[in-house]
């Protein structure tokens, strides 16, 4: 079985937003939609702060909220853990999104472009009307995904199977791969250091790791 | 762009659910509440084609207010396709029988009644209503994403404001001859009941630590949902049933009732609705500092 996870480091993590620009550009994502975000909180109360960048989304879910909230089947979770949406399902009801305890939905009612009613040539080409009217959320580069493993490449190993925040990190903080592949990257991390993921308390086992610091009685 | 680091991941009011999906929730609650009313009236001989016929285009009123709020009203219809873990989808199952046995009762009751049969018929649409009703409670309690929705208590508030305000219309419609005045009693009754799980709700968000923006929202409406909406309607309700030369006061107790309700849906869809945020246990190790653990991770 292959179960498709995402690791962020948060000791690495330097609140660049390079993901975030990335997802943009792969996803033409229109203006103030990020699929991938970075959260930069604040801990503690003065003069005792600490400063955290926190990249999130869609966490992958193994038991989606969202997935069973959805009145039409358009969200489903692949085989692969993935969470997709069936932009061709979904009536933009946004259930879905009051489910999702992690806020990684958006819906967007018209087309919206970064400069004016005209897109430019990059949103051009990946403009999709039908994702007009209904919830989107990231998808951790899906057809790329699937392409690459077509090809015979690894996700999270070969850059063209690999979610392009992924690719883009700048410190290593993120990475991406088969929780079920024990000689796989994400596998490594997760079993070398401690690691918690959000909201575990809600029970929907999310896909995404958070990594804080080294097991120092990891094997 | 809007960025987070104002916000810092910390709980925000959701903006997915307006007023039009509130709607669907008044219309529902007060509109198969008036079903459930005109069940039970025709399961005792009485009228009930009056609260049948409103309770009926309450909820049809409801549904069509969703279809404004939705992103493709055009593809309503694949609302039917997930049964198995969707309430929305089981709210929409339970839609059909509700207004096929309604409408074939109202028929046959414009026909004479043929026997029993729009009697019977009623109290299959009141069944059939008591089902749409808890989906609707439940489609609340599913929402992992909003804690002042996700409580155990919130299910039998949403069930009794249905209820009450359907027996506030029926006060309404009593006052005008369309029902008989046992309804004041139901009415003060469920008056009562609606208060009751209204506190037993709003302990349980402060005692779970809901979002306090939700816990804010909730408490100031207090005041005018339980002195109007409760103790006032109470008082004209009861003033009616124990002097009946006045009954037509129990017509504004009705109505409190039932307003009481729609403000309290309203406010708790579009004003009490806040995010849990996004929440870290534990800060990262950097340097030669040490990881903590974070306080209110919710």
């Amino acid at each position: 079985m292959t179960r498709y996870v995402m690791v962020a480091d948060l000791r690495r993590c330097v609140g660049c937003q390079t993901c975030t620009a990335a997802c943009k550009l792969a996803n033409g994502t229109p203006p103030g939609v990020q699929w991938r975000r970075v959260v930069d909180m604040e801990v503690g109360s003065y003069p005792d702060v600490q400063r955290v960048f926190v990249p999130t989304g869609c966490q992958h879910c193994d038991e989606p909220a969202c997935a069973a909230a959805c009145p039409t089947t358009a969200t489903h979770k692949r085989a692969d853990g993935i969470v997709d949406i069936d932009y061709d399902l979904c009536i933009g009801c946004l259930y879905c999104a009051v489910a999702c305890p992690y806020e990684a939905r958006t819906l967007v009612n018209a087309a919206e472009f970064a400069y004016g009613a005209e897109p430019t040539a990059a949103e051009a080409a990946r403009f999709d009307p039908r994702k007009i009217g209904v919830a989107q959320k990231c998808n951790f580069c899906v057809d790329k995904i699937d392409a690459g493993t077509a090809a015979g490449l690894t996700p999270g190993k070969d850059p063209d199977a690999t979610p392009a925040c992924v690719n883009a990190c700048i410190s290593g903080a993120l990475a991406f791969g088969d929780l079920d592949d024990p000689d796989s990257r994400v596998s490594r991390l997760i079993r070398e250091n401690k690691h918690f993921r959000m909201h575990e308390d809600a029970g929907t086992g999310p896909g995404f790791y958070y990594l804080w610091d080294k097991d120092a009685f990891a094997l | 762009m809007k960025n987070d680091r104002a916000a810092g991941g910390r709980p925000r009011l959701q903006r997915y659910w307006d007023l039009r999906a509130a709607c669907n929730f008044i219309g529902g609650g007060t509109g198969t509440g008036l079903v459930i009313a005109a069940s039970v009236l025709a399961m005792f001989g009485k009228p009930f084609v009056a609260p049948l016929l409103t309770g009926l285009v309450f909820v049809a009123l409801g549904l069509t207010a969703i279809l404004f709020e939705i992103g493709r009203p055009w593809r309503a219809l694949n609302v039917f396709f997930h049964p198995q873990t969707s309430w929305m989808t089981r709210e929409g199952v339970m839609a059909l029988p509700l207004f096929g046995f309604g409408a074939v009762a109202l028929l046959l009751a414009w026909f004479g009644g043929y026997g029993n049969a729009d009697r019977a018929l009623a109290v299959f649409a009141g069944l059939t209503a008591c089902g749409f009703l808890y989906c609707q409670a439940r489609i609340l309690r599913a929402a992992k994403g909003i804690p002042a929705w996700r409580d155990a208590a919130l299910t039998p508030f949403i069930l009794l404001t249905g209820l009450s305000e359907g027996a506030g219309v029926l006060a309404l419609l009593a006052a005008f001859g369309f029902a008989p005045d046992a309804v004041y009693a139901a009415a003060l009754l469920l008056c009562l009941l609606r208060l009751i799980a209204w506190q037993r709700y709003r302990a349980g968000l402060a005692h779970r630590n809901a979002p306090e923006a939700s816990r804010k929202a909730l408490d100031g409406i207090g005041l005018a949902f339980i002195g109007l909406g409760h103790v006032l309607a109470a008082l004209f309700l009861i003033a009616a049933l124990v002097w009946p030369p006045i009954a037509a006061v129990a017509m504004i107790g009705g109505v409190l009732l039932t307003l009481a309700g729609w403000f309290s849906k309203a406010v708790l869809i579009t004003r009490a609705a806040a995010t849990r945020g996004l929440a870290i246990p534990r800060t990262p190790v950097r340097g030669r500092g040490a990881s903590r653990a974070v306080a209110g991770n919710r």
